[in-house]
Order: C-alpha cells, then sequence, then structure tokens
C-alpha cells in the first residue's frame, strides 16, 4: 500500500516523516533516560555513601564518590598531602610542620629534597587530589552492629508465616466468592471491597487494646493471626483470576465424585499458579516494607523486631554515621530489590490485577 | 470490570427459599468465606463499633478512674487547638501532594507508553524498582540526598547556578516539597497501573480521533483521560483516604517531634502519641472517628463526583 505510487512528492514526504519519527523517537527516549537517572540517582548515593569513611562525610569539597585524601609516609609518620600553590604552579605536597603563618612541606615526589618552607595559612589549603577507595568495611560494621543475621531472620520468619496465612485464607475466600451461589453474596462482596477504603487508623486503638488485654503484645502473635483471615486485596486478586477458568473441568471433577476442596487444590490452584506466585511475591516485598505493625507490637522487643523497625530503631541512635546510615539501609533493601528482578514479571500483573480489570 | 464497578452494582440480596442442594452449595460457601468473615467481625467491625463506644468514654490502658460516658472527649476536641492544626497541616500536604501524585505518574505512564520509545520494557521495571524499596531504607536515602550541605540535592542546584538551595527538611514550608518527592520514589504502583489502564485503550478509538483531526492534546484530552478515568478515580481515593492518614514518614524522618516547628505534626502522628505515648484510648478514639468521618466525607465526595468525570465503559450491562 505505502509503495502504490512513486510519486517524487509523496516520497520525499514519506522520507521525511521518517526523519521526524527517528528525531521523535531518539528525543522521547534521550527525556525518559534523564528522567530515569534522577530517579535512580538516590541508589548511587546510597551505595557511594555507603562506602565513604567518617572522615570524607565530614569534609566539604571532597569528591561524590568514595574516596580518600592522600597521605605520604615520611620517617615513618603519616602526614596529609595538601594543594599547595609555589612558584612553578600547584604541588601536592605533604604537611610535616603547621604553623600559623608558615609551614612546612615535603614534596613526596622528592623526599630527599627536605623540608619546603610555605607562608600562609596552611588551614586555607586543598586537600591534594582524593583518590577513588570504597570503603567495604562500612557493610561489616553494619551487618554486625545491626545484627543482621537476627533482622534478617525475623523479617523472613515474619514473611513466610504470614505468607503461609495469607495463601490459605485467601485461597479459600477468593474459591468461596468464584464459585459458588450463596445468597447475600454480592452484599458481602461490596463489604470485602469497602474495606479496603475503610482508615486503619478507626480499629487500631481497639485492636491494640484487645491485644494488650490478651497477653500478645510483644510478641509475633499480633502480626501473624490476622493474616489467617484473609484480606480485601488478596482476595480480590485472586477471585479476579478464578473467575477466569473455566467451570467446565470443576464440574467434570464434580461428576467425578470429587468435593469442592479437591476441586480447588487439583483443579483450580494449578490453573492460577501464575496468580498466587504473583499474591506470593507481592506479600514477601510488602511483609519486608511493614513497619507499623511490628513498630507497636515489639516496641520494647528488639530480639523480636524485623528488619524495618531495626532499620529506625539503629539509625534513630547512629544517625551522625551517614555511611552506616545507607550501608545499613542498602542492607535491609537488598533482598526485596534482588528478589524483584528475579520475578519482575510477576510483579507488573500482580500490581495490574490487583487494581484494575485485564 | 474495575472494583469501583463492583462497588457501583446495584445490590440484589435474593433470599428465595433454596432447595436443598442450593441450601448445600451456599452452605459449602460460607464456610469457604468464613475466615474473612469472621476475621471481618473481629479485626474490623468490632473494633470499629468498639471505637465509637471508646471515643464516648474516659478509658486510659491504665484505667484508674471509674469508667463513664461522656461527650467531654468531643467536647475537649472541639477545643483542642493542636487537633485542629494537625488537621490543616495534613490538608496542606495533601492538597500539595494529591496533584503531583496523580500528574507525575500519569505523564510518567504516558511516556513509556509512548510509540516512540524504545527499550520501554527496561524502563517500565527500572521505574518501578524504588516502590520496592523499603519505606525506612527510603527515607535514610532521601534524607542524605536531601542534606543542606552534603546532599546531592542542594550539590547539583549550587552547580547549576543556585545560589541559595533550599533547606528542605530544616525549612518548615520546604519540608512538603521534600516529603513529596521521598513520596514520588515510590510511585511505580500508581505508574504500572496507569500504564496498563493506557494499554486497555483501543487503539480505534485514537485513529477515529485523528480523523477527525485531533492533535496530540486533543486525543489526551478527549481520548485518553477519559478512557482511563476508573484508574484515576481508584489511585484518587486510595491516595486520599492515605494522605489523610499521612504520618509514617515524618515519624521516622523526625522521630515523630514534629519538627521543624510543628510542620510535620500530621493529624495522625498527633493522634499515634495521644494513644500510644499517653495511653489516652477514649481520646484517641474521638480523634480517630473525627479523621474516620472527614475521610467518609471526602471519600463520598468523589464517588459523587464519579457521574461528571468518570467514564466506565461497558459497565452498563
Amino acid at each position: 500500500m505505502a509503495l502504490r505510487t512513486l510519486d517524487p512528492t509523496a516520497l520525499a514526504l514519506r522520507r521525511s516523516r521518517s526523519r521526524r519519527d527517528f528525531l521523535k523517537s531518539t528525543g522521547v527516549t534521550f527525556l525518559a533516560a534523564v528522567l530515569l537517572a534522577a530517579f535512580l540517582l538516590p541508589f548511587l548515593y546510597m551505595v557511594f555513601t555507603s562506602l565513604k569513611t567518617k572522615e570524607q562525610m565530614s569534609e566539604l569539597g571532597t569528591p561524590p564518590w568514595p574516596a580518600d585524601a592522600p597521605t605520604f609516609t615520611y620517617n615513618g609518620v603519616e602526614y596529609d598531602v595538601y594543594r599547595v600553590p609555589t612558584d612553578q604552579g600547584d604541588k601536592d605536597l605533604a604537611l610535616v610542620k603547621k604553623g600559623l603563618t608558615e609551614s612546612y612541606f615535603i614534596d613526596p615526589a622528592n623526599p630527599q629534597a627536605g623540608q619546603i618552607k610555605w607562608t600562609g595559612s596552611w588551614r586555607s589549603l586543598p586537600r591534594a587530589t582524593w583518590t577513588l577507595v570504597p570503603h567495604w568495611e562500612n557493610f561489616v560494621n553494619a551487618w554486625n552492629q545491626i545484627n543482621f543475621p537476627r533482622m534478617f531472620g525475623n523479617t523472613l520468619f515474619y514473611a513466610i508465616t504470614t505468607e503461609i496465612g495469607v495463601l490459605i485464607s485467601c485461597t479459600l475466600v477468593a474459591y468461596g466468592f468464584a464459585r459458588f451461589r450463596i445468597p447475600g453474596k454480592d452484599f458481602l462482596f461490596t463489604v470485602l471491597l469497602a474495606t479496603i477504603f475503610l482508615p486503619a487508623t478507626v480499629t487500631i486503638i481497639p485492636t491494640y487494646t484487645f491485644f494488650v488485654k490478651i497477653g500478645w503484645v510483644g510478641t509475633w502473635l499480633p502480626l501473624i493471626v490476622p493474616a489467617f483471615f484473609a484480606n480485601a486485596f488478596d482476595v480480590f486478586f485472586l477471585r479476579q483470576f478464578f473467575l477466569t477458568i473455566p467451570r467446565e473441568m470443576d464440574e467434570a471433577a464434580m461428576i467425578d465424585g470429587a468435593g469442592p476442596l479437591k476441586i480447588l487444590t487439583s483443579i483450580i490452584l494449578p490453573q492460577a499458579l501464575p496468580a498466587v506466585i504473583a499474591m506470593s511475591v507481592f506479600h514477601i516485598v510488602w511483609a519486608w516494607n511493614d513497619f507499623f505493625g511490628p513498630l507497636i507490637y515489639l516496641t520494647n522487643k528488639p530480639e523480636l523486631q524485623p528488619i524495618s523497625v531495626g532499620l529506625q530503631k539503629f539509625n534513630s541512635i547512629h544517625s551522625t554515621n551517614p555511611s552506616l546510615t545507607q550501608a545499613t539501609s542498602l542492607l535491609a533493601l537488598a533482598a526485596p530489590l534482588i528478589l524483584f528482578f528475579v520475578a519482575q514479571r510477576f510483579f507488573v500483573r500482580g500490581v495490574v490485577m490487583t487494581g484494575v480489570e485485564k | 470490570m474495575s472494583m469501583f464497578g463492583e462497588l457501583s452494582r446495584p445490590q440484589r440480596i435474593r433470599l428465595t427459599k433454596l432447595s436443598p442442594s442450593a441450601r448445600r452449595e451456599a452452605l459449602t460457601g460460607l464456610l469457604f468465606l468464613s475466615p474473612w468473615i469472621v476475621g471481618f467481625l473481629v479485626f474490623t467491625l468490632i473494633p470499629l463499633v468498639a471505637s465509637l463506644g471508646f471515643s464516648f468514654a474516659n478509658l486510659t490502658l491504665t484505667q484508674e478512674e471509674p469508667l463513664k460516658f461522656t461527650l467531654e472527649n468531643y467536647q475537649t476536641l472541639a477545643e483542642d487547638s493542636q487537633v485542629w492544626s494537625s488537621l490543616l497541616v495534613t490538608v496542606k500536604y495533601a492538597l500539595l501532594a494529591l496533584p503531583i501524585g496523580l500528574i507525575v505518574p500519569i505523564g510518567l505512564a504516558l511516556l513509556i507508553n509512548s510509540k516512540y520509545l524504545r527499550g520501554r520494557a527496561i524502563f517500565r521495571s527500572l521505574f518501578y524498582a524504588p516502590a520496592i524499596v523499603p519505606f525506612v531504607a527510603a527515607i535514610y536515602a532521601w534524607n542524605g540526598m536531601l542534606n543542606p550541605e552534603t546532599g546531592w540535592v542542594n550539590q547539583i542546584l549550587k552547580a547549576i547556578g543556585v545560589q541559595d538551595p533550599p533547606t528542605w527538611v530544616n525549612d518548615p514550608n520546604w519540608v512538603y516539597p521534600a516529603l513529596v518527592i521521598i513520596g514520588l520514589w515510590g510511585v511505580g504502583n500508581s505508574l504500572v497501573l496507569y500504564l496498563a489502564g493506557l494499554q486497555g485503550v483501543p487503539s480505534e478509538l485514537y485513529d477515529a480521533a485523528q480523523v477527525d483531526g485531533a492533535g496530540w492534546w486533543a486525543s489526551l484530552r478527549h481520548v485518553t483521560l477519559p478512557m482511563i478515568s476508573p484508574v484515576i478515580m481508584y489511585d484518587l481515593t486510595l491516595a486520599t483516604i492515605g494522605l489523610f492518614q499521612y504520618f509514617l514518614v515524618p515519624l521516622v524522618l523526625n522521630s515523630g517531634t514534629g519538627a521543624p516547628g510543628n510542620a510535620t505534626m500530621f493529624f495522625n502522628l498527633n493522634l499515634y502519641k495521644t494513644f500510644f505515648a499517653y495511653g489516652n484510648m477514649g481520646y484517641g478514639a474521638a480523634m480517630a472517628w473525627l479523621l474516620f468521618v472527614v475521610i467518609l466525607l471526602a471519600t463520598v465526595a468523589l464517588f459523587k463526583s464519579q457521574k461528571y468525570w468518570v467514564y466506565y465503559a461497558g459497565e452498563n450491562r
């Protein structure tokens, strides 16, 4: 169709259009890349900061990447190297004797030449070029000081136990909503969806009080037990998926004498596996991020706290050490981020199916 | 059909006499629903009613005075300047965060959905990635980025010639944009929702608009936005409810002090302190119900507004 005519003006038009498309495409991709770079900058900030020394953080005019100020060892003593303006231009010299109005330097390139006198306040001098040195030991410190293995274990325990609860309860409830004729089911389903829009603030005080009265505060129970009673998001998500599974197979199994539970486990669940995996992955990330529940129920139990609360408690004490803060933050986000890149197609599907119809 | 389709559908509760097999099916079905029904009663309905009851009582965690039910909490509430100023802080922040929180993900989704963009899947994944970061870690990352001296944001601003960059979280006015920026880092969830919405717009509509002579802006205004309006509605409603309850970021950022000044003393932060620091259950419950009523009014207003701007395709079954 495109080559129906070889009219030169049409051809020229087509060529200019394809050039315009190329320009548009380059422009749009460039714009997106710039925005993305800005969007991902905090990750780079975290990585760079986590590898810096405390010294570098407290000094102005240092490079953004982790680096050490150069030093020079002379006669067994370590001296800082400064950029000194001399007759032969700027030189990197080691400061060996500090004075108010005049100081003495050694040229690291030529230490035999002896001390060089320089007049002026050494405090006004900039440090010589910082060299790239990543301080990986910050991660060792962070790992030990925050007791990362314990935090990680607690978070994993929280994620897995609630995962089991959510999987069992939401599958059962979603199956009930998807496959059974129940009087008032529409009403119940509306109530279920309405709970998504119910502000948690309004129920938290009696709920917390109840858990105090039955002695569960300070244990994992108030966090884990409710997971076994289903939640609106996951039920809605699974139910939408179950509805897309044809009923013929259920009915055939029913004729063969399979009970409803058997149909759920042997027919529905295998077909809904992508949805179940998407939900599980989502849940793990949610649990990793969950902060408020563990904060209020485990405040006085540092040995039980998951990583989110541990991170906050740790950093409210060590706020003066940004490198350690970023190192602990990176430790906390490593697991969910790795999970995301491994299972990203499930994520996208999960977000889409929870929110809008597909 | 979206979640809102479900909600806006008229209810028909048929309680006709059931045959034995239908009754069996209904009972089995109810058995499957029972975890949620029990959970709803224990963790939602009873606490909801209880908190209303609490709000009329002089209830504290360490009850010393004899229990009595009065309107006292609500009378105190009406005169409590801290309550109203914290509600004002919340509304002020919402008025800034809500429009930006809508426009940015829609704009990004339009960009990523553009047929001119190359490497769409990579962009989608990477723009989503920060949404995975635990928010406590995200707060520390941005707290560092926005540090007035050592933070990269101000260093970049200075490098491009801004003489006096803001001190962000240390400034009672600039702290709000700072919180918005922190919030925008988690834009991925909304972004993916809008992307799915955009991909659901039938391409014939764009062709038809083009035939009618519509340019980019006209087809955005008259095709794209109406077609994704149910997603906007969903996102807007949850964002509104979330923003009225916003307080975890300031709680972590300044250990809940409300610094700078009282600029981050959000309503829920105030409520959290009333309850968890002072153990005042009755008054806390009254505050919670005040917020609930405000949120309910906002949600109802949004739902009522739907008929003017939300277009539900194929919902008239």
